[in-house]
Order: C-alpha cells, then sequence, then structure tokens
C-alpha cells in the first residue's frame, strides 16, 4: 500500500526575520522539500518612479537613497551619472574621487550588513555583533560629511554637495588601516566555520548560462564565475585610474558568494586608500552656475548668484531632451537609471534598474529541490533588499 | 566606438526592413523596429556570433498620452562578451497586445508584469500575468500620465471595523503643481485666461 502524501502550502512572511524585509513567500512544501515558491512582492512599494516624474531633479536625489537604503550613495551615483552624460557636464577630478570613496564606503557598509545577517540567517550572532560595529563608524562618515547617517542626498549632477569637513580625510584613513584586521576577524569566525560550511557550500547553484538568463549581475554572477564588473568593463568616474581587483567564484553556490563579498570588501579598502591618496585639492563640483547653485557667501553680494540660487532652488536646471540608460555596479549588482528627459525641469519618466528584482525573481528556480531550512540562506545570500525591489 | 559603428551597420544589414531606424548615443545603439518583429529582431541580437546579447537588462514602457501610439515600449539588451548595450524600442497603441519574451529570457517574467502593472499592456503567451508591485485588488496602472500621484485610495485601520479599510482619498490641502517656468512672462494659466 503507498502511502498518500500531498503538498503542504506554507506562507512565509511578510513580517519574517529572515525574510530580510517585507516578503511574502508562498511556499509549496512535500514533507521538507519545497516544490516551488512564489515571492510575492510590492508589500514596499511607494510609486518613487511616479513621485520622481513630479519632481526637479535635484529633489528626485532623495529617493535614491530610500531605494537600496543599505548602500545609499550608490544609487544617487547612477542618477547623478544620467545627468551629467546627458548635459555634458566635467566632473571636478576632486569630486570624482570623493565619490568614489564614499561609493566604496557603500559598498562596505551592504556587504557588512549581507555576510553578517546571513551568517545570523544559518545560526551565528557574533559576526553581527562585531560587523555591526564597524557599520556605525562607516555610517558616522556618512552623517559627517553629508549630515545624515543613512539618506544621505550627497550626490549632485556635477559633483557633492559640499567638501570633505576637516578630519575627516584622516578617519577614514584610520579606518582602512583597521579595518583589514576585522574582516579577519569575521572570516576566522566564519570561512572555516563547520556549520557555516555546511549550510552554504553546494546549497543555491547557479550555472553560468542560468546566472546570464536571469539577468543576474554583481556578486551573483561573479560568483558563478563570470568576470564581470561595471567598475572596470564600462568605467564611470575615477576607477580607471584605480588599481583594483574583481574577485571571481568558482562553484556559484552560496558560499563562493560569501567569499567573493570578502575578498570585494578588501579590495573597497584598497579603492578607498588610494582615493584618499590621490584626490587633490580643488573644486567639489561643477562651476557652471546653471546647474550647481553658488557659494552662500556669493548670495550676499552678487545678483547673479542670487538669480541663480533663486531659478535652481524653484525650478530647477533644465536638461535637454534625451533618453538615457546609465548603470552602476552598486554592492548589490547592476544598478541603472533609464532616464527620459523633454527639456523641462522634471524628468519624464525615470526607470530604476534594481538589480535585486532579478535576484528574486529567480527565488523559485534556486530553492525547488532543497530542504525549507535552506530557503533562508538563499534569500541571504541573494542579498535582497526591499527598498530597490519594490521602489 | 568604431565598434559600436560596425555593429549597428552589421545589425542594419542583417536585420534589413526589420529595423526602422536606429542611432548612436551615449555609447549606446538605439533600435526603432515595429512591435511585430521584436520576437525576430530579439533572437538575431541573442544568438548571433557577433551581437551575443545574452542578457535582458530590463523592459520598461513610456506614457505619451497625446500620441496615437500611446505607449514605447523599450527593451534594454547587454552584450558581456563585446560589452555593449542596446536599446530596442516600439510604439505601441493602447489595448494592444505584445509578444512576451519569457521564452526567450526567463528573466523578462517579471519585468512583463510589471509593465502590466504599471501601464495595463498586455503581453500574449506571458505565463502569469498577474500584478506585481500594487496591492491586491488594486485598480489603475499608477505610472500612466493620467493616474493621479495621490492614487485613488487610501488604508487605514479602523477601530470600529477593528480591521485595515479602504477609503476614497481625502486631501487637507490639493496636490498643489506650481509652474515656475519662465516666472518673468507671467504663468501659463495667467497667460491662458488673457488669452480668452
Amino acid at each position: 500500500m503507498s502511502k498518500q502524501t500531498k503538498t503542504l502550502n506554507l506562507n512565509f512572511g511578510p513580517q519574517h526575520p529572515a525574510a530580510h524585509g517585507v516578503l511574502r513567500l508562498i511556499l509549496e512544501l512535500n514533507g521538507e522539500v519545497v516544490e516551488k515558491a512564489d515571492p510575492h512582492i510590492g508589500l514596499l512599494h511607494r510609486g518613487t518612479e511616479k513621485l520622481i516624474e513630479n519632481k526637479t531633479y535635484a529633489q528626485a536625489v532623495p529617493y535614491f537613497d530610500r531605494l537600496d537604503y543599505v548602500a545609499p550613495m550608490n544609487q544617487e551615483h547612477a542618477f547623478a551619472l544620467a545627468i551629467e552624460k546627458i548635459l555634458s557636464i566635467e566632473v571636478p577630478i576632486r569630486a570624482q574621487f570623493i565619490r568614489v570613496m564614499f561609493c566604496e564606503i557603500g559598498r562596505i557598509l551592504s556587504h557588512i550588513l549581507n555576510i553578517t545577517t546571513q551568517a545570523l540567517d544559518v545560526g551565528a550572532l557574533t559576526p553581527s555583533l562585531w560587523g555591526f560595529e564597524e557599520r556605525e563608524t562607516l555610517m558616522t562618515f556618512y552623517e559627517r560629511v553629508s549630515g545624515s547617517r543613512l539618506h544621505a542626498n550627497y550626490f549632485r549632477a556635477g559633483g557633492v554637495h559640499q567638501d570633505l569637513p576637516r578630519g575627516l580625510e584622516a578617519d577614514i584613513f584610520d579606518f582602512t588601516k583597521k579595518f583589514p584586521k576585522i574582516i579577519d576577524d569575521l572570516e576566522n569566525l566564519l570561512t572555516e566555520n563547520r556549520i557555516f560550511k555546511q549550510r552554504n557550500v553546494d546549497i543555491g547553484i547557479v550555472s553560468k548560462q542560468d546566472a546570464l538568463d536571469y539577468s543576474f549581475s554583481g556578486v551573483m554572477l561573479r560568483g558563478s564565475s563570470v568576470p564581470w564588473d561595471l567598475r572596470k568593463s564600462q568605467p564611470y568616474d575615477c576607477y580607471d585610474q584605480l588599481d583594483f581587483k574583481i574577485p571571481i567564484g568558482k562553484n556559484g553556490d552560496c558560499y563562493d558568494r560569501y567569499l567573493c563579498r570578502i575578498e570585494e570588501m578588501r579590495e573597497s579598502v584598497k579603492i578607498i586608500d588610494q582615493c584618499l591618496q590621490r584626490m587633490p585639492k580643488g573644486p567639489i563640483k561643477s562651476m557652471d552656475g546653471k546647474i550647481s547653485p553658488p557659494p552662500k557667501k556669493e548670495l550676499k553680494e552678487s545678483m547673479e548668484a542670487l538669480i541663480h540660487h533663486f531659478k535652481l532652488f524653484t525650478e530647477g536646471y533644465r536638461v535637454d531632451k534625451d533618453e538615457i540608460y546609465t548603470a552602476v555596479e552598486a554592492p548589490k549588482g547592476e544598478f541603472g537609471v533609464y532616464l527620459i528627459s523633454d527639456g523641462s525641469s522634471r524628468p519624464y519618466k525615470c526607470k530604476i534598474r534594481a538589480p535585486g528584482f532579478s535576484h528574486l525573481q529567480a527565488m523559485d528556480y534556486l530553492i525547488k529541490g532543497h530542504m525549507l531550512a535552506d530557503v533562508p540562506a538563499v534569500l541571504g545570500s541573494l542579498d535582497i533588499v526591499f527598498g530597490e525591489i519594490d521602489r | 566606438m568604431e565598434d559600436l559603428i560596425s555593429l549597428e551597420k552589421k545589425i542594419n544589414s542583417e536585420l534589413t526592413t526589420k529595423v526602422n531606424s536606429s542611432k548612436i548615443k551615449h555609447g549606446q545603439i538605439y533600435l526603432t523596429i515595429d512591435s511585430t518583429d521584436i520576437i525576430d529582431v530579439i533572437l538575431f541580437l541573442k544568438t548571433n556570433q557577433q551581437t551575443k546579447f545574452k542578457q535582458l537588462i530590463d523592459i520598461t514602457a513610456v506614457d505619451y498620452p497625446e500620441n496615437d501610439q500611446r505607449f514605447k515600449i523599450v527593451y534594454l539588451l547587454l552584450s558581456h562578451e563585446f560589452n555593449t548595450r542596446i536599446i530596442i524600442q516600439f510604439g505601441i497603441s493602447e489595448g494592444e497586445k505584445i509578444p512576451s519574451l519569457t521564452k526567450i529570457y526567463p528573466s523578462a517574467n517579471w519585468m512583463e508584469r510589471e509593465v502590466f502593472d504599471m501601464y495595463g499592456v498586455n503581453f500574449q503567451d506571458h505565463p502569469d500575468l498577474r500584478r506585481i508591485l500594487t496591492d491586491y485588488g488594486f485598480e489603475g496602472h499608477p505610472l500612466r500620465k493620467d493616474f493621479p500621484i495621490t492614487g485613488h485610495n487610501e488604508v487605514r485601520y479602523s477601530e470600529e471595523a477593528k480591521k485595515v479599510i479602504y477609503e476614497p482619498v481625502k486631501l487637507e490641502q490639493n496636490y498643489r503643481n506650481f509652474d515656475y517656468e519662465s516666472p518673468w512672462e507671467g504663468t501659463k494659466y495667467i497667460k491662458n485666461q488673457t488669452k480668452k
């Protein structure tokens, strides 16, 4: 006599600590084996793209902080680059170095969060306690330069909002000296850890072909041994002047992706270090008065500066009729902005291409045939943040 | 840049009549085609040895309510091998169905669902065309230009009903859309009034 079995539907989320946000995952289980996963997203949908269409270009920047809120400045970068390309604005070299430096700080912020919460999901608490202390340090750098720990609103088309405050460079330099030791500590806890390896090695394997078919980017693609990083292949700002390596995975499983992220943090530290050493003195935003607001001091004396200030903060600058797609290598993958301008001071259309969207889409393919306990491990290594997926 | 020009020539000579226009700008190729040719064009770009656009980056739509062909559908492709990006676009009118790419790129699934959700564009042969980002039971297509930025419904927890309820949006103050363009000559609405 054969045993009667039936599949069980399990509702994972929308509020689940291992779902990394508001994800509702409807799982079809056969015993403990997942047969189908249907992610329901959109619980954090705020209509960012619609809002941006109704705001001036300068007012749209803060919305980018709220997408992937663990690495805010990387997103602003994509938007700033899109406007700069349309208007062909030259970005001063100091501003380029500042932007790249803060993008790499963002990458470390994001990778620490991901690695440590992935460890947390598979049962290790200590890494998150150690890692979050470093995140706090990095966020004070954000705060000192922009006034805000998370929602920086710091990058502008043509540069950055303000110069680094006194003493910040020295403190970031200090950090780059201390941080490699912290990465070593994290690795001591995880890399050869028996439980961590049992939970991650050979889990959620992505083949090279599937990584391409499912529009993977960033670590998800590199973990499956595709040597592709926009910082190298389509360099923006001053990345082409910097010396860094791109770590590539071999097996495309959760463990390889973890290793890639660890190595990327080490490379990021190197980049920050180079930025600090090579950063010249000079202007930090475009000197074009039609795009960057004049310094506060001039407002009191110069009529022209006053007019520019008034026009920039009411109407905003106009962007010529054009359409463009620009992408940056955000910590999670290729973050792109497809911008259509119509000659007015507001974007006609701004489509945001979030890497996490395509990564989460592959959830069904990744988890099929795995155990229920592997769901958090795979979700963790996808590195999803709902701010950017739901937009 | 030279690679791009030769690639553009190659695409034009292979696809001939299927390409309505093409241009190179910002280091990317822009192709305009007809909606009926999309499968052929994409298949060619993906499989040809000299193009190899193996990755679909995104699908989106743009709404031009004043045009006969109301929506412009945009496909962004990336070729890792040749390090090039291509933007393919075509116009469709409201209610027109377009072929789904899910068989060619599995990742098109959610992207097409998003376009359907946000613009109400229908895809033929899509395995699972549901709404994706908006609420369960949502009505309307938010990214259309005629959809109000405030939306139609708002939710709150009702103490009487002991549950979350939906109500029409009530605004304490109307949404104000200031016209800052060229204030020296007077705003548009004053100009319109004086004309009458």
